[in-house]
């Protein structure tokens, strides 16, 4: 190759700088790790250390927003402080209460579950994550998280925030982590509607913030303003967390479904924080003895509406 | 890539690239989305043109790397498209360097409509299919920044005598 080189390229108007075989070899190489990297998981340790690489571009864009985040804790004035404590205290007991409630009702679900010999539903462990301030591929509904598998995550886990359902982690790099939405092009989540039990799938699109419901009949039991939570089915998110709220449903008899969209519970374009959700047992393996009494900062999370 | 003179200025070109990431990443609010020009393309296709000893399809390549990790897209995706665009960059530049700015302005729009279809393509493959308007206008944006683009790096180039 070198040889090849010398003999071409120290003339002045050489056309043709660039080998056409190197060229050949690197779209090549190209096409070969988009194929090896659709077959998730073989290109883990080349993404991990290439993201390693970029890191420092991550950490720079994102300095002004941390910046601007450390000097408004700063300078908030006294004032602001006492009334912003003021309304987080009066928040906390409104939680604590409804918190009661919620244990009550909880054991009492164990209970039934536990004489109906069905598999209960056991509360994760939670743990909070900042997003970086990143504008990442406009066709993909992806964030990065300041939390990687150093910190435990790991692909597939389930990210949600105060509101709900946020999406899932679909690579975890040791410093950072990528969480898909669900409202992505190429996600979809078992839902099911609180107010009837009705299960359907809801996928992702073009729009934040947007899921459409393509599997409901004509005839499905389902209104604007309907609560869909997740149904757990399939095993990969947890049960019963709120995902959407119904905004349009429109029959139309002459096509074999109804048009339904949903608006995503968690806020998906404004967020500044996420939650990592960690399930307390494998699903696989679940014992009604060795049922826990629910630790409150699960259930904080657990924030289901009621009736 | 290979030079018999020993380089001159790797760290203006490693911080043009770097700028280009950068601005790749930086939040813009939603709408001004689509008018983000592909800067990691524009960065190839100047040294390219204008320092082709060095610069070629590996640097593409290697570019286009960072790009997919930085921007969780497939891992060589854009390293395809860039190893295009410098590959075409490299096949033209003599004749590009002489052209009027208009002219540049219309190879670069030429050359990023070769890598969006690249870009399309790819994604279409894997279902990301939707958002026309996100996908084409950039070529344009891209094709309408070139000149000052060149202005920059030209001066930058000159100042710290890149070679």
């Amino acid at each position: 190759m070198a040889v090849f080189r010398r003999q071409r390229s120290p003339q002045l108007f050489s056309s043709r700088p660039a080998g056409a075989l190197r060229t050949l070899l690197l779209i090549v190489a190209s096409v070969v790790l988009m194929v090896y990297d659709r077959q998730s998981g073989r290109l883990q340790q080349m993404h991990a250390a290439l993201s390693t690489i970029v890191w420092p571009v991550q950490a720079v864009v994102n300095a002004p927003h941390a910046m601007l985040l450390w000097a408004t804790d700063k300078l908030a004035t006294h004032m602001a402080l006492v009334n912003e404590n003021d309304a987080l205290k009066s928040d906390l007991k409104f939680s604590t209460a409804q918190l009661q409630q919620y244990a009550a009702l909880e054991q009492e679900n164990m209970r039934l579950r536990a004489l109906l010999q069905a598999a209960p539903r056991v509360p994760g462990r939670i743990s909070v994550a900042q997003l970086l301030a990143a504008d990442l591929d406009p066709f993909r509904h992806l964030v990065v998280i300041d939390k990687g598998s150093q910190d435990g995550v790991y692909a597939g886990q389930t990210v949600l925030d105060e509101n709900g359902i946020v999406g899932q982690v679909t690579r975890a790099d040791p410093l950072t982590s990528e969480v898909t939405l669900i409202s992505d092009p190429s996600q979809a989540i078992q839902v099911e509607v609180n107010r009837t039990g009705l299960r359907t799938l809801a996928v992702g699109g073009a729009d934040l913030d947007q899921l459409s419901l393509p599997y409901l009949t004509n005839a499905a039991d389902i209104k604007e303003g309907d609560l869909l939570v997740s149904s757990g089915l399939g095993g990969h998110y947890p049960p019963g967390y709120p995902v959407a709220v119904v905004t349009h449903f429109e029959r139309d008899p002459a096509e074999p479904f109804a048009h339904a969209t949903a608006h995503t519970a968690a806020d998906l374009s404004h967020g500044h924080s996420v939650l990592l959700y960690w399930p307390a047992v494998p699903t696989t393996e679940i014992s009604v003895s060795k049922m826990p009494a629910a630790s409150p900062t699960a259930s904080k999370a657990r924030r289901r509406k009621k009736p | 890539m290979r030079d018999l003179s020993p380089p001159h200025g790797v760290g203006v070109i490693a911080g043009s690239y770097l700028a280009a990431l950068i601005l790749t990443i930086w939040p813009l609010p939603h709408w001004a989305e689509m008018l983000r020009p592909t800067w990691v393309a524009l960065v190839t296709i100047y040294w390219c043109l204008w320092l082709p000893q060095r610069i070629g399809v590996i640097t593409g390549f290697v570019a286009g790397l960072l790009l997919d990790a930085l921007t969780g897209t497939l891992l060589g995706e854009h390293a395809l498209a860039l190893v295009l665009v410098a590959w075409t960059a490299l096949w033209m530049h003599l004749q590009v360097r002489v052209f009027p700015w208009w002219q540049q302005c219309f190879v670069v729009l030429c050359i990023m409509l070769i890598y969006s279809f690249v870009l399309f393509w790819v994604d279409g493959m894997l279902g990301y299919t939707l958002g026309p308007a996100l996908r084409w206008t950039p070529v344009i944006v891209t094709a309408l920044v070139w000149p000052w683009v060149t202005l920059v790096l030209a001066r930058m180039q000159q100042r710290y005598r890149v070679s």
